[in-house]
């Protein structure tokens, strides 16, 4: 039961990864990069490594995810390339 | 971000919200020596739940919470709090962070160890709050309406008013 958890999960962090770094609005992109933190997180409880996936959640998807959208509120959200 | 939300869904839910994100943050704090988390993130819970009534309500209306001027004294306040627990025991003799070394008369040497590994949490939890906060006002210390286009603002150029425009839209 514990495996399936955790090929949906690595199906999810590929499907975001694959997601943050396809899509041309950088909201989008942020979000993404988000989901996949969170992914990440939810791996590291499922592997065991309960404070490193505490860490990642609040860090990864509390903290650095709001300043990705301050840093797109500073500039712009589409990209120019 | 940097202005009051005008959506009353956003306002209470945030006001809401926050203060259970920061009591979680203070257990988190509290309870590190017996389960996962600590210092570091109960801090980083805390400061979740000030940059979200920052986002909310705007900067002017959440300085109640932790002020823009404080921030960076308040967190040279928790890093003196972590060293200087560890730096007193030196005093006594005994090794760096060896809480047991500190003489307190009246209490046995596992409780002292106790409250001084909760003395370097709530040090670490408030340096790493109020760093958190100070990094986003001063990501935000410039409201895009102010921001002049295109790097420094020129003092030859006619003053024509910066266009006026919300850049979450495209």
């Amino acid at each position: 039961m514990n495996w399936l958890v955790e090929i949906v999960l690595y199906l999810l962090l590929l499907t975001t990864a694959l997601l943050a770094l396809s899509v041309r609005d950088l909201l989008a992109g942020a979000a993404a990069a988000t989901a996949f933190t969170f992914t990440m997180a939810l791996l590291f409880i499922s592997m065991g490594a309960i404070d490193v996936g505490f860490t990642e959640a609040v860090v990864g998807a509390g903290i650095v995810g709001v300043y990705f959208f301050a840093a797109i509120y500073q500039t712009s959200r589409g990209t120019r390339d | 971000m940097t202005h009051k939300s005008v959506s009353i869904i956003i306002l209470v839910a945030s006001r809401a919200l926050a203060r259970v994100i920061q009591l979680f943050g203070i257990y988190v704090i509290i309870h590190g020596h017996y389960s996962p988390g600590g210092g570091f993130q109960g801090g980083a819970l805390l400061a979740a739940g000030v940059i979200l009534m920052r986002m909310a309500y705007g900067r002017e209306a959440s300085q109640s919470e932790v002020s823009t001027g404080a921030a960076i004294p308040l967190a040279s306040i928790g890093a003196l709090l972590f060293a200087g627990t560890g730096l007193i025991t030196l005093a006594f003799g005994g090794h760096y962070m060896d809480y047991g070394a500190v003489p307190v008369p009246g209490i046995e040497e596992p409780i002292v160890r106790y409250y001084g590994i909760l003395l370097v949490e709530f040090g670490i939890g408030l340096a790493v709050m109020t760093v958190l906060v100070a990094i986003f006002d001063d990501m935000l210390s410039v409201p895009p309406e102010e921001r002049v286009e295109g790097g420094a603002p020129d003092e030859s150029s006619d003053p024509v008013p910066v266009e006026r425009r919300n850049p979450m839209t495209r």
